[in-house]
């Protein structure tokens, strides 16, 4: 569980860094056809399935016990 | 394989090809343009799904060696998930031929050979369930099984190469390992092969887990 919220905080950084530079027009998440919009959202969407997997696996654990 | 590491490691290298895939620079090709990208997402199904099939043929051996009834449990959830993996490969491939090759579906050695290894394993999975006696459901399975794998091989792995093929590294094609994937692809390409890997275990396991709570539940 631990790991599993170092995973989100790096998310959530790496959201964050992106999003604090946006008072510029030169910002990453704005820049370059704005791809890095688009791999944000794949980046969150599997990041979201990996959390969900790993529920999953607590709850087979539990099971199991 | 109880420990959670691996599990999040295979999920870091997917997330990293993931970002990587869609934004480091790749080599600029006709036709392909850029969804050479691909190669990070559709080519790793494949090799996931040879791998899980490998894995579960593994388990079948050991099943025949010794009849221990988990080892055929296990050789199911890996032939299951890798089923799964290689249906995605399919449909992924499918887009890919469409706006490359200019169809859906073209007479290529390696998708016909790819399309009779899924009826092969549709047939293991058959005839699992066509057989009541758990016992010789198990046994006739893991012999199937082993026959599986050595036709998958044959089918998607040696027929291709003898043949013309539109795939790379078949037929006189030149292989990525050419001079088409650079060196700054292999950087995503191998961290995505290795975490696919990762993940289609940790799915067939979790399949495995569910699977060995639903049987300890009929017993009691």
């Amino acid at each position: 569980m631990k790991s599993l919220i170092g995973t989100l905080i790096c998310c959530l950084f790496f959201i964050n860094s992106a999003l604090a530079q946006a008072v510029g027009m030169a910002d990453v998440m704005r820049s370059n056809g704005k791809i890095y919009v688009v791999v944000a959202v794949i980046a969150i969407i599997f990041i979201g399935l990996a959390i969900y997997l790993f529920r999953i696996d607590q709850r087979v654990k539990k099971l199991e016990e | 394989m109880q420990s959670k590491w691996w599990k999040i490691l295979g999920i870091l290298l997917i997330l990293y090809s993931i970002i990587g895939g869609l934004l480091f620079p790749v080599p600029h090709l006709n036709i392909l343009n850029e969804t050479i990208r691909n190669l990070y997402f559709h080519v790793t199904m494949w090799f996931s799904m040879i791998f899980l099939m490998l894995f579960s043929m593994i388990q079948s051996i050991r099943f025949l060696n010794g009849f221990d009834k988990t080892k055929d449990l296990k050789a199911e959830a890996f032939a299951s998930t890798g089923m799964f993996m290689g249906l995605l490969g399919l449909l992924t491939g499918m887009i890919w031929a469409q706006f490359t090759w200019g169809t859906f579906w073209v007479n290529d050695p390696k998708l016909n050979g790819t399309a009779v290894t899924m009826l092969i394993y549709l047939a293991y999975f058959i005839l699992r369930n066509s057989i009541e006696n758990d016992d010789s459901r198990a046994r006739v399975s893991a012999i199937y099984n082993i026959l599986a794998f050595v036709m998958m091989i044959v089918f998607i792995g040696v027929l291709p190469r003898m043949t013309d093929s539109l795939h790379p590294g078949n037929g006189g094609n030149p292989a990525f390992g050419n001079y088409d994937l650079n060196s700054g692809m292999r950087m995503v390409f191998y961290p995505a092969v290795i975490g696919w890997i990762l993940l289609g275990v940790w799915v067939a396991q979790l399949r495995y887990r569910i699977k060995t709570l639903e049987i300890n539940k009929e017993n009691i």
